[in-house]
């Protein structure tokens, strides 16, 4: 770790992976609420279970990306954080109003908490996904915004790269959009076209830029590639995201209300939408492959393949099934939309969040990376997460073709409950996976506490092989050895670090590809 | 990625100028659809009513359950169009009834909403049911 105040970033990490392990838990609640559906009840009503999997979702990856933000923001911008004591009371801020929510969904009926929280005033609640009161909303709004007064002091004040430009607009981004949660009117069509502001822009919008940032932070990190080659797919990859997920929104507007001709526009621009991710596949493969040295933190560089894999599937391909405004008609609002929706978080957000802390973490813990023991066990969660999660989908998808055909296409429609009876199998299944899923996400969390050898950064012995190792592949001393303690991970990693200004000759690099990706100015 | 010509420079060029050209095209869409949202949204049957049922909707989380216009969770019946498949009067004994306590079942708690409460309830789905959604759901059962 190259700055001290980068170690803010640990207990948003440490409070990422809690919240991740209490999304879960009420997911294989109302996993078994599927196929028992009084399990629970009344003490634990689906609805308020299913807030709670889904607004813990959100938190947690929220606390991800600030985690994140904080511990990269520094790094890029070469600087200690602007405040790293609003980063830690920012922490507090937001661990107390999110647990505090979470008691609230529990302990009180719904509509008492509304009334509690000052609904009546300005009723945001009661929205998929902005179920949080008033006060929630308002205490993520002032969180958001002093992570952003903080990293964009620091950006400021420090080296512009352009990862931390596009976190940044990323991270302005959600904070702007999340202020279409609190606009509620009365006319349900305007309610809906807006809160997909909030939604669509969030996820197929804003957060992928962030995504792309940590994804590229990460590469740059573990593969030791030019800066310059990956801030270019960066670029191209969010181009793409943006362009097509923008209007993309509208394969929302097709049945709510608005004018048909969203139907066009939704199912043209939507049907892109898969290209930046299948992009996003390729460079990742592209960076590992083109790698300048083999980092020991191997699993980082998984999580961030699986990254690009994952998400190309759930959220490309799993998003292009059912896009189509024809194909939509009969799937919306069916077990497809499910089926799609865990994919797509999962190997999009979850995942490069992943990535960043199995980044991180080990590095924050005085560690080159783990050892490799831990990674076998991370390994392991690895598998088990993403193969159970795949598994999941497929049993949505096929739940939700069934659904579709009987109580949709047939010429004899049944009803909605006589046709969840009939999907009961897939349900059941589905809820195997998710307890698989659970087992893998214990493997994560025991992978933590797996010693093995460790190689500590401190461990000058490492450093000065690593120097010896590099002098013999050529390069001058200057270009490596500042003093042991100077040595940065970066440069621990991969001992040519290019900036944008400052970039040695790399045509000694024994790559084929290396010469060809030199800036073209 | 290795042409001369195509450099970082013109990759972030093109985002820039991509993202704000659409960001800009999907205003102009807006502006244009919340012109002709009065046709198909009815709005001027949004009575007082049907605002004190929407919010009756919200504060019970209703969506945590049931879809509303295809949005929503899965676990209940779609209720967009539940005024024309079962009528105000089921509506009503229904949500007196629940909740059935049948062993196993999908179980819908207990609201305790009055009878006022339920009438402005039913007008929010009523005004609901007309919205014209270009034929959506594919057929009553939603």
């Amino acid at each position: 770790m190259q700055y001290q105040s980068q170690l803010v970033a640990k207990p948003y990490f440490i409070a990422a992976i809690g919240l991740f392990i209490g999304q879960i838990i009420f997911g294989l609640i109302i996993g078994a609420q599927y196929v028992i559906g009084d399990f629970l009840f009344p003490e634990i009503p689906f609805n308020v279970a299913r807030v709670v999997h889904t607004n813990l979702l959100v938190v947690w990856l929220l606390f991800g990306f600030m985690g994140a933000a904080y511990y990269l923001v520094p790094e890029e911008s070469e600087r200690e954080l602007y405040s790293p004591k609003l980063a830690i009371i920012t922490f507090w801020v937001f661990l107390v109003t999110g647990a505090l929510t979470i008691v609230g969904y529990l302990a009180v009926p719904y509509a008492t908490l509304a009334a509690m929280t000052g609904n009546d005033i300005l009723p945001t609640m009661g929205r998929e996904f902005l179920e949080q009161p008033l006060i929630t909303k308002v205490g993520i709004l002032l969180v958001v915004v002093s992570l952003l007064y903080n990293v964009t002091m620091t950006t400021l004040m420090g080296r512009k790269t352009s990862i931390t430009i596009i976190l940044l607009m990323g991270l302005w981004g959600l904070a702007f959009f999340w202020l279409f949660a609190f606009y509620n009117p009365v006319n349900l069509v305007l309610d809906k076209y807006y809160w997909w502001w909030v939604i669509h822009l969030w996820v197929e919008g804003v957060w992928e830029l962030i995504m792309a940032a940590l994804l590229a932070f990460v590469l740059i990190k573990v593969t030791g590639v030019d800066r310059e080659v990956i801030d270019k797919w960066m670029y191209i990859i969010i181009a793409l995201a943006l362009v097509t997920g923008i209007i993309g929104t509208g394969h929302h507007y097709y049945w709510i209300g608005t004018p048909a001709y969203w139907q066009w526009w939704g199912s043209i621009f939507s049907a892109l939408e898969p290209i930046p991710f299948f992009v996003m596949t390729l460079f990742a493969f592209s960076m590992v492959n083109r790698r300048r040295r083999d980092h020991p933190n191997k699993i980082a560089t998984l999580w961030a393949l699986g990254t690009a894999v994952t998400a190309f599937l759930g959220a490309g391909v799993w998003g292009f099934m059912h896009t189509l405004a024809p194909v939509n008609y009969f799937t919306h609002g069916s077990q497809i939309t499910a089926a799609h929706g865990h994919l797509a978080f999962y190997g999009a957000y979850v995942m490069v969040v992943l990535a960043i802390i199995s980044y991180a973490m080990p590095i924050m813990r005085g560690r080159v990376a783990n050892s490799p023991q831990a990674q076998l066990w991370e390994t392991w969660s690895f598998w088990l997460m993403t193969v159970s999660m795949v598994v999941i989908t497929l049993l949505l998808t096929g739940a939700g073709v069934m659904q579709v055909w009987l109580q949709r296409i047939s010429e004899t429609p049944m009803s909605f409950m006589a046709t969840q009876a009939e999907l009961e199998i897939f349900y059941w299944l589905r809820l195997i996976g998710g307890g698989v899923f659970f087992i893998g996400l214990i493997v994560y969390v025991i992978s933590f506490f797996i010693k093995g050898d460790i190689t500590y950064l401190s461990d000058e012995k490492t450093i000065k092989k690593d120097a010896v190792q590099d002098a013999e592949e050529g390069k001058t001393t200057e270009e490596v050895a500042p003093s042991a303690a100077e040595v940065r991970v970066e440069e621990e990693a991969k001992p040519v670090v290019a900036d944008e200004d400052a970039r040695p000759d790399l045509s000694f690099v024994p790559t084929e590809t290396s010469a060809e990706d030199k800036p073209t100015k | 990625m290795s042409s001369v010509y195509f450099t970082k420079s013109v990759a972030r060029n093109i985002f820039f100028g991509g993202s704000v050209f659409f960001f800009l095209l999907f205003l102009v869409l807006t502006f244009d659809t919340t012109r002709k949202l009065p046709k198909s949204d009815h709005r001027e049957n949004i009575t007082e009513e049907v605002a004190r049922g929407k919010h009756i909707w919200e504060t019970n989380n209703c969506i945590g359950c049931h879809s509303l216009l295809g949005e929503g969770a899965y676990f209940a019946p779609e209720l967009g169009n539940v005024y024309k498949r079962r009528g105000e009067a089921f509506i009503k004994v229904w949500m007196q009834a629940m909740p059935t306590n049948a062993p196993g079942r999908r179980q819908m708690p207990q609201f305790n909403l009055t009878d006022e409460q339920l009438d402005d309830l039913v007008a929010f789905l009523k005004w609901t049911s007309e919205i014209d959604t270009q034929g959506w759901p594919p057929n009553i059962e939603g």
